[in-house]
């Protein structure tokens, strides 16, 4: 298989054909998910019907399909698309396998500054309060944690992770103490959003998680080049005319916001931020665009698949979606362990 | 060296002192001096100190250096300054078998906990273990700690699913969750105690062969060592002790974590000084996060793994903003 | 024409000076070799030439202006810098690899334009990695990869090549190559080489102009006939030899004898 070229005009670009074939297959099977999510619930909607539906734009179908199923299957899409590529740009600017949103105590964070507000103020301030604490707690932690980590004006992957750790289980003891000394029934409140689930999500949190996600990705994806030098000797890309501080202060700051909205909205769903990265590498080899495609793609799917089997296994119970993500995910991924005929 | 080695020796002995010393009811000298040596069955300081301290101050000298311990053997085997015992899926492990206990057979935490979770520890560890060797690659490091950090992810969400759906035992398991050395009687502390005398003594001989590990599989394997059997090694003590520690003082990862980061940071990159001294370490940080968490809200009491990590963080984060990084 | 100088240099890394008060003048378009034992500070005199070690006294001027001050995509169109043992990056192709030399070039519209594409087949094809395009660069051998690195830095297309030891992985025979192949970016197109090489005779034979280094001082500096005496091998290594012209092109050529007591 050859590789493509486009130029048009100013725009020029390579596309390597076999990586973006195989971003490419993890896409449709996002979207194959997606749709039997879509008809997949407490009532069984087939395809055609469910259709047929939406083309009459009224009725019980329509109402079903998209004023519930649709906002909480795209949501769900979102938060692990969100995480999965947090996880895999802070893999590669962290150069650590084991980088993930939990690794800068973003998740840590976050969860804190939520449990904070059950804690202190629950239900009170509308909406948007959760959502808003939730990403002002990440990236104060993301924040501190830099700030702790530079010396003489640089960073260092090495005490980014150190300091993150430790932030992380500053900001995860916090979590417990409220927990624990809190109220009675915070702790159940507060579990299910530890968990992560898009439970009664709706239309407006869709609609606003993707548009403010969208505009992260404004500045984000041209930074995605930066990401795959990233694990270059600094100097070999200060060589090649990257500022390496500036570079890696912006690529954590787009993985900070990416995984602080997808918290922000779906809760603590620490595994996708770890796993899927890791499932694209194996999927497409070569590190690119199209293997950060292929994560998101992959996010998606385990959180969409998780939601499906947390809403339609048990009814008539509703589980969080952060128990199946694990659940679906894990098994997955250890076979994949045990099927790989060599590592490297 | 051996002032260090003296000094921190010392400070242990003075931290144990202080934990039995203090609570709501203060103790002197004396009073421990006369519980300890020629106690009476009716002196309410004796039975205080037996009853009660005695085994908590054990309890977090031995789960502290144990899961100290572990975490720099996993830290060495895996190259990663990120591994933790957690990430061979101990903690989840043990978490599973408590909740599932508790929930799905009513077993009593305090009671069958220690060995529900230690056995729920030790199977996953070896389920991690036998998921890495599979396939024909040789279990690496890197494969080793994927497949327990999703088993670990597994368990755990099977744990999440079981509470979420019955709360019952969730604030048992919560305090669990958040470690805890008190509540246990001084005779159910030997088990653990011995335990883990035995893995850290039988382990001292191999000290000096991880040193050969941190260098790198080649070179390791070019001088001469036997770099999976050591690793295998390193492992099985590392599933042993934290699995031990776990059992016991529940599930605290912040020890492991970073305390193998102090030590190396204190005590250089010689496995046969830091480790030790990762033990000491990591005995004083619980002690210490033992006494603060019985304190500041006497008479309820703080989690000690969150007073812990509240004592221990700034220090961390201090040494790590001083020091550049440790060699090797 | 891209003229570099450094101007009363003091290097070191946190506490410790490695380098003092160096001042060096490097001739345009032609090739300079550095020689000097382990530890004299070549590899440090050679990153801050490439602006990547920050001076704690004294300036390198590229065509006139501090170096540091300069924006860094902009030096990168004018020198290129190969370290000395650069990590390998794992899942690259030695294509993507190449490419990278093409960065300071492209911008996020124009990431792969015609003449980004021509200059790294082109320098694939001098580094002799062409064959290789495909594989992942961390399964080819020592000696491979730095060809891979050498061909990175030629597709960088500068005016000013800085090379940390680049053939000390290599069989002689790429050796040779990869000398031939500066040699010819040299005549051809006036390129200004510098770089660090521990065989002698090659760098007599290959080089216009010999830098000799030790314990961070320049000791010797001059053509190749010049600063290759046995009074100056002995000055910069501590070694004995004898002096003798190459057989085939006659520049002066080194037999060891012994260590200097
Ligand atoms: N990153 C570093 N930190 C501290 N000292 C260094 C560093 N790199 C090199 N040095 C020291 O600087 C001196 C010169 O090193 P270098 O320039 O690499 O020598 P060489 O001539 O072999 O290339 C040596 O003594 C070396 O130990
Ligand atoms: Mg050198």
């Amino acid at each position: 298989m050859g590789d493509m070229t486009i130029r048009l005009a100013g725009y020029s670009r390579r596309i390597a054909w076999r990586p973006w074939r195989l971003a490419g297959l993890s896409l449709l099977t996002c979207v194959v998910i997606a749709l039997v999510s879509l008809a997949c619930g407490r009532v069984w909607l087939p395809p055609g019907e469910w259709l047929a539906g939406l083309k009459r734009g009224e009725g019980a179908i329509w109402l079903i399909v998209t004023q519930l199923r649709l906002p909480r299957v795209v949501l769900a899409a979102e938060v692990g698309g969100a995480l999965a590529l947090s996880g895999w740009i802070l893999q590669q600017v962290l150069r650590n396998p084991l980088a993930s949103p939990d690794t800068l105590g973003l998740s840590g964070g976050a969860s804190a500054a939520v449990v904070a507000y059950l804690a202190l103020a629950a239900g009170q301030g509308g909406a948007w309060v959760r959502p808003v604490a939730a990403i002002a707690g990440a990236l104060l932690v993301v924040a501190s944690v830099y700030a702790l980590a530079l010396r003489g004006g640089r960073v260092t992957p090495y005490r980014l992770i150190l300091i993150g750790v430790g932030m992380g289980a500053l900001a995860g003891a916090v979590v417990t103490l409220m927990l624990i000394v809190g109220r009675a029934e915070l702790a159940s409140s507060a579990y299910v959003w530890l968990v992560g689930s898009v439970y009664g999500a709706n239309r407006a949190d869709a609609v606003t998680l993707g548009g403010l996600l969208a505009l992260v990705l404004l500045f984000g994806v041209p930074l995605i080049r930066y990401a795959l030098l990233a694990p270059l000797d600094d100097a070999l890309a200060a060589g090649i005319g990257v500022s390496v501080p500036a570079s890696r202060l912006a690529l954590i700051g787009v993985a900070s916001l990416l995984a602080g909205l997808a918290i922000a909205w779906g809760g603590a769903m620490a595994f996708v931020g770890l796993f899927a990265p890791h499932l694209a590498r194996r999927w497409v080899a070569v590190s690119g665009s199209a293997q950060a495609l292929a994560a998101v793609a992959i996010g998606a799917s385990v959180v969409m698949s998780a939601d499906l089997v947390g809403r339609t296994l048990f009814l008539p119970l509703d589980l969080p979606a952060g128990i199946f993500v694990a659940a679906v995910g894990a098994p997955f991924f250890i076979g994949l362990l045990i099927r790989e005929t060599r590592t490297s | 060296m051996t002032t260090k080695a003296f000094g921190l020796l010392l400070a242990v002995i003075c931290s144990a002192l202080v934990s039995l010393a203090a609570g709501g009811h203060w103790l002197g000298p004396e009073a421990i001096w006369h519980a300890l040596v020629m106690p009476e069955a009716d002196n309410i300081d004796d039975l205080l100190i037996r009853g009660t301290r005695a085994s908590r101050t054990l309890i977090a000298l031995v789960a502290g250096a144990s899961l100290a311990v572990a975490g720099g053997l996993i830290q060495t085997v895996t190259g990663n300054p990120l591994a933790s015992p957690g990430i061979l899926g101990i903690n989840a492990g043990a978490l599973l078998a408590l909740v599932a206990g508790a929930g799905l057979l009513s077993l009593p935490l305090a009671g069958s906990g220690y060995v529900a979770a230690l056995l729920g520890a030790g199977l996953t560890c070896g389920l991690v273990w036998l998921i890495a060797m599979q396939g024909a690659g040789r279990a690496g490091p890197l494969r080793l700690v994927l497949a327990g950090a999703a088993l670990a992810a597994l368990f755990n969400a099977i744990s999440q699913a079981l509470l979420v759906v019955d709360q019952q035992g969730l604030d048992a398991i919560l305090v669990w969750m958040a470690g805890s050395v008190a509540g246990h009687s001084l005779t159910g502390v030997w088990p653990m105690l011995v335990g883990a005398v035995v893995v850290m003594a039988l382990g001292v001989p191999f000290l000096r062969h991880l040193n050969v590990l941190s260098a790198g599989e080649q070179t390791a394997r070019t001088v001469g060592a036997r770099v999976r059997g050591l690793q295998a090694i390193a492992l099985l003590a590392t599933a042993l002790l934290a699995g031990n520690a776990v059992a016991m003082a529940g599930s605290i990862a912040f020890v492991g974590l970073i305390v193998p980061h102090l030590a190396r940071r204190l005590l250089g990159s010689d496995h046969r000084c830091w480790l030790p001294g990762a033990a000491a370490l990591g005995a004083m940080l619980l002690l210490w996060g033992d006494i603060v968490a019985r304190l500041v809200i006497a008479p309820r009491e703080v989690p000690v793994g969150v007073a812990m990590t509240l004592i221990g963080v700034p220090f961390f984060i201090g040494l790590i903003r001083m020091t550049g990084r440790p060699h090797g | 024409m891209t003229s570099i100088r450094a101007d009363e240099l003091t290097l070191g890394y946190g506490r410790k000076t490695v380098v003092e008060g160096l001042t060096l003048d490097v001739p345009d378009g032609a090739t300079t070799v550095i020689i000097g034992g382990n530890g004299s500070g070549k590899s440090t005199l050679l990153l801050a030439l490439g602006r990547l070690l920050v001076p704690s006294r004294g300036r390198v001027l590229l065509a006139g202006a501090d170096i540091q001050r300069s924006p860094t995509r902009e030096i990168a169109r004018r020198l290129a810098l190969l370290p000395q043992q650069p990590r390998t990056p794992e899942a690259m192709t030695v294509r993507q690899l190449v490419a990278l030399g093409r960065h300071p070039y492209q911008s996020w519209l124009a990431q792969w334009s015609q003449r980004d594409e021509r200059m790294v087949e082109r320098a694939m094809q001098r580094a002799d990695v062409a064959d290789l395009a495909d594989r992942v660069v961390d399964t080819l051998s020592g000696g491979q990869r730095q060809r891979v690195w050498i061909a990175l830095a030629v597709a960088q297309d500068t005016p000013l090549l800085l090379l940390d030891e680049p053939i000390s992985f290599l069989d002689p025979a790429h050796q040779l190559d990869v000398l031939d192949l500066l040699r010819t970016l040299n005549r051809e197109t006036r390129k200004t080489v510098v770089m660090v090489l521990h065989d002698l005779n090659l760098a007599a034979r290959y080089g216009d102009h010999i830098i000799g280094m030790r314990d961070g001082r320049i000791v010797a500096e001059g053509t190749p006939e010049t600063v290759m005496t046995a009074d100056n091998v002995r000055a910069i290594f501590d070694l004995v030899c004898r002096i003798v012209p190459d057989p085939c092109v006659g520049t002066p050529m080194c037999v060891p004898v012994g260590r200097a007591l």
